[in-house]
């Protein structure tokens, strides 16, 4: 199964609306909670990472019968420095986001603690791309 | 302890959700910064906070919480209610500050979770 959904940079009134979304997807599936609550998880704070740090973005979401694989490609200012970038307490988010409950330094390490395998590429003044992958169980990873 | 009996330790109003409110609550956690709110990984937990927006919304569901009390009598307006009745979150506002509805609470025997 293959799903995609847009994301507006700027956009806080629907920023989550992906990963609620994609977890009632996961309900119908019969995923148990604590496998579908990581993935949504991770899939929100990137959600709120497009919209508080880039200008739009697309998430791509693809299910089979072992695991979710989560790309999300965003057009923006990219990520200078990765590693820094995933440093808990390192952020550039603007006052704005800050009053969203959001901005404190936290979603990276968050993404990573939640899935199975993150990968980040990107490049600088044009996007970000963030894979996520999840397994279904816990033998397979 | 049910949520309707914590809305009344707390002179609460619960605005939506109200069917839910015979659910039991265990734990609580007071906080206006939601990534710390995602890292929650307990069932049967209430948040405390001063945060009153959809991201509040947004972030119990992904945590399955489902309860929020707003302190201080923040104005929750009608998308907030809404996106809490559809994702079946009970809303409670409360005229106390966090500081009063933790001790309240606390002192009741609702555990803390760190
Ligand atoms: N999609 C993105 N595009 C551009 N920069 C990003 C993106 N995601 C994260 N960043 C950068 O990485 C920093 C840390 O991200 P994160 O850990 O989610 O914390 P926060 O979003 O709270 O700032 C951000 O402040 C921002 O500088
Ligand atoms: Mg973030």
């Amino acid at each position: 199964m293959q799903y995609r959904y847009k994301i507006a940079g700027g956009d806080f009134s629907n920023a989550g609306s992906v990963a609620s979304s994609v977890k009632k997807i996961l309900r119908q599936l019969n995923i148990s909670h604590s496998v579908s609550k990581r993935i949504v998880i991770a899939l929100y704070e990137g959600e709120v990472n497009i919209v508080a740090h880039a200008y739009s973005g697309i998430a791509d979401v693809e299910i089979d019968s072992e695991k979710i694989r989560i790309v999300l490609t965003d057009k923006g200012p990219g990520i200078p420095d990765i590693p820094k970038a995933m440093e808990e307490g390192f952020s550039t988010a603007s006052p704005q986001v800050r009053e969203m409950g959001f901005g404190a330094g936290m979603g990276l390490s968050n993404m990573k603690k939640n899935s199975d395998t993150m990968n980040i590429t990107s490049e600088t003044g044009k996007g970000t791309v963030v894979e996520l992958i999840n397994y279904f169980s816990t033998d397979v990873r | 302890m049910t949520i309707s009996d914590i809305a009344k330790k707390i002179d609460g109003r619960i605005v939506c959700s109200e069917e839910k409110s015979t659910e039991e609550v265990e734990y609580a956690f007071s906080s206006d910064l939601m990534s710390d709110v995602l890292k929650v990984d307990r069932e049967n937990v209430l948040l405390i906070t001063g945060l009153a927006n959809l991201q509040a919304i947004r972030t119990s569901e992904m945590s399955e919480i489902n309860c929020i009390v707003f302190a201080r009598d923040k104005k929750i307006n009608g998308d907030i209610i809404k996106l809490a009745e559809e994702t079946g979150i009970v809303l409670i506002e409360s005229p106390f500050s966090v500081f009063r509805i933790s001790g309240e609470l606390y002192s009741a025997g609702i555990k803390p979770l760190f």
